[in-house]
């Protein structure tokens, strides 16, 4: 088991390496400069509009986790190339390029880690990685997290960050979505809960299976959450989409989601259903 | 309406027109041509072998396409007796591009749900060319729910170009629907054949595609997109389908070596769009034969199968 421990000033490191140059971003939403400093203690959000900017698997799992804390497992679970796709390059090189890149060997981090002291299994996917799609490595890390929950009999929380299924990887890939789904159906047989965080983007296979499976269903704000992508939806209707489609707001309103929730609060979100669930 | 010929089956279609002028004139004429029409015959048989025993990726998903083919109805009339159709899923409406209903399969009750497709334009209004929206899965769902309790196993048969990208498919939760449906259907407490008689599109298929045997007739696709879509995306181009369908390997026989299918319906020589009665007759067989040995099982022993099947497929190192 590996331990990673974060002190508390360093809380995002893993997005800083991400933007090695500057000390200032500037908010695509409402133009405020920020201090990268200031950005990084406020959860990457946004110091004026709370405009969420996009944070990866190990800043996830650090915000989750008491003192920045915890035990991944399965790290080593990688994908293989079963179909030898090659368009328009090799699925080998785009695999090996993503894991120089990002320092993971998948879409997905598994870990587990305490919420004020109540242990859980998360989930947390990387969208840095392939898109975060998801492939046969990532349904079994996924698959084998809500094993790790049923064993220990702890909850289960899966982050979602993903553009869908890997298309390089053809059927195996969509199979997935059974694969994680029916996994669930084990954790709501022993009456363990499973909490949902749907980030930005989550669309197609991913969810389409198990982000949209939760007994709480939690967005971020502004998160692009759906099935089909809005090219084909606009392509296949010839019009416009409405202003928000397929945002979290809009997915609150028709009733698809349970709440949406700043990232600045999730740890305590988080931890009030888990809190109700053991009370 | 002008009968639909794909471009490697034209040289079929023109010997067989040659062949029947050939009769034609014979019968008007008087001279027997016997000799040369059964030379002609015999040419047609091994052109049509030919023609099917090498077809291309690209090739079988444009006869799994095929607009001639045999969509779900087509079976349900030839398979199924005292057939009733059930509507609805008793929140919305009624989706008609999934269709449900029950009847008997050489006397054994049985819930089929399968994706229908229109035969015309007029035919396609009414059934989204086989695009459900959610009111269809959760139809498809409610009449699952229905076999399991009345302990009667369930085929679904598969035949869509994807589940329906549209706003109120997306405003009425299409990936909701969908997750509920593998979630549930992995845990569905009786037997379940799902069986692709055409297009097996993305999520808009494997919707109603979990259970304990997957079968797909010869001629038949499966894949996480379609390869227009495919292409698209990694090509830039749409119209590099073909390249698309050979990368991410899209036939029934792909699916059987990749551990997805567990068995391949051989379609009658030529294609099912050619022989309806036929392929219908082995469908009939195989779905008896399969359904025989699941319903022996015990439930338990039948779940502990199915979720060994699905948590087996994939492919990775560690
Ligand atoms: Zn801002």
């Amino acid at each position: 088991m590996n331990w990673f421990v974060r002190t508390k000033e360093k809380i995002f490191s893993g997005v800083r390496k991400q933007i090695p140059d500057g000390i200032w971003q500037k908010c695509p939403k409402c133009g405020e400069v920020i201090y990268f400093k200031e950005l990084d203690k406020n959860a990457r959000v946004c110091t004026k509009c709370s405009y969420h900017f996009r944070i990866y698997s190990e800043d996830y799992l650090e915000l989750l986790a008491d003192n920045g804390l915890f035990a991944e497992f399965n790290i080593a679970i990688s994908s293989e190339d079963p179909l030898k796709f090659r368009i328009p390059k090799r699925y080998t090189d785009s695999i090996q390029t993503a894991k120089r890149k990002t320092g993971l060997n998948e879409a997905v981090r598994t870990a587990e880690l305490t919420i004020q002291s109540i242990p859980v299994v998360v989930a947390a996917m990387d969208f840095r990685f392939i898109g975060g799609s998801m492939g046969s490595a990532v349904g079994e890390k996924i698959a084998r997290a809500a094993d790790r929950a049923l064993k220990r009999n702890i909850p289960l929380i899966i982050i979602s960050a993903s553009g869908g299924a890997r298309m390089q990887e053809g059927v195996l890939s969509l199979m997935q979505m059974a694969k994680t789904s029916a996994r669930l159906s084990l954790l709501a047989e022993k009456g363990l809960p499973y909490i949902s965080v749907l980030t930005d983007p989550t669309t197609g296979g991913v969810s389409a299976s198990y982000a949209m499976l939760g007994d709480i269903n939690i967005a971020e704000p502004g998160a692009l959450i759906g099935f089909a992508g809005q090219r084909v939806i606009k392509q296949t209707i010839g019009q416009d989409l409405p202003n928000g489609f397929q945002r979290s707001e809009f997915l609150l309103e028709k009733g698809l989601i349970d709440l949406i929730c700043d990232r600045r609060q999730l740890k305590s979100t988080i931890y009030k259903f888990l809190q109700f669930n053991y009370a | 309406m002008a009968k639909i010929i794909l471009d490697f089956e034209k040289k079929i279609y023109d010997l067989e027109a040659r062949i029947g002028e050939l009769k034609t004139s014979s019968e008007l004429s008087g001279y027997s041509v016997d000799a040369e029409v059964e030379s002609l015959s015999q040419k047609l048989n091994e052109l049509i072998r030919e023609t099917f025993s090498n077809l291309s990726r690209w090739q079988r998903v444009q006869l799994a396409r095929h607009p001639d083919r045999p969509y779900t109805l087509d079976y349900i009339q030839r398979i199924i007796t005292d057939w009733v159709e059930l509507h609805g899923d008793r929140q919305f409406g009624d989706d008609k591009s999934i269709i449900g209903g029950i009847g008997l399969l050489d006397g054994m009750g049985v819930m089929i749900i399968g994706h229908q497709k229109g035969r015309n334009v007029k035919e396609n209004m009414k059934r989204n060319y086989g695009m459900p929206h959610p009111e269809g899965y959760r139809k498809a769902l409610r009449l699952m729910k229905m076999a399991e309790k009345l302990k009667k196993p369930v085929i679904t048969i598969i035949d869509t170009p994807g589940a329906y990208p549209g706003i109120e498919a997306e405003e009425r939760g299409q990936s909701e629907a969908i997750a509920r449906n593998l979630l549930e259907m992995s845990r569905l407490r009786t037997p379940v054949i799902n069986m692709v008689i055409g297009e097996g599109a993305s999520g808009g298929a494997l919707g109603i595609g979990i259970g304990d045997r997957l079968l797909m007739l010869e001629n038949t696709w499966y894949s996480v997109i379609s390869p227009e879509g495919c292409a698209s995306i990694l090509l830039r181009d749409a119209s590099k389908a073909k390249e698309a369908a050979e990368a991410m390997r899209v036939t029934a026989q792909d699916m059987l070596e990749l551990g997805v299918a567990d068995r391949i319906i051989e379609e009658p020589l030529g294609g099912a769009h050619r022989h309806y009665d036929e392929t219908a007759l082995r469908v009939r067989q195989v779905l008896s034969e399969e359904l025989k040995q699941l319903t022996r099982l015990s439930t338990e022993e039948l779940l502990k199968r199915r979720y060994k099947k699905i948590a087996a497929i994939g492919v990775y190192s560690e």
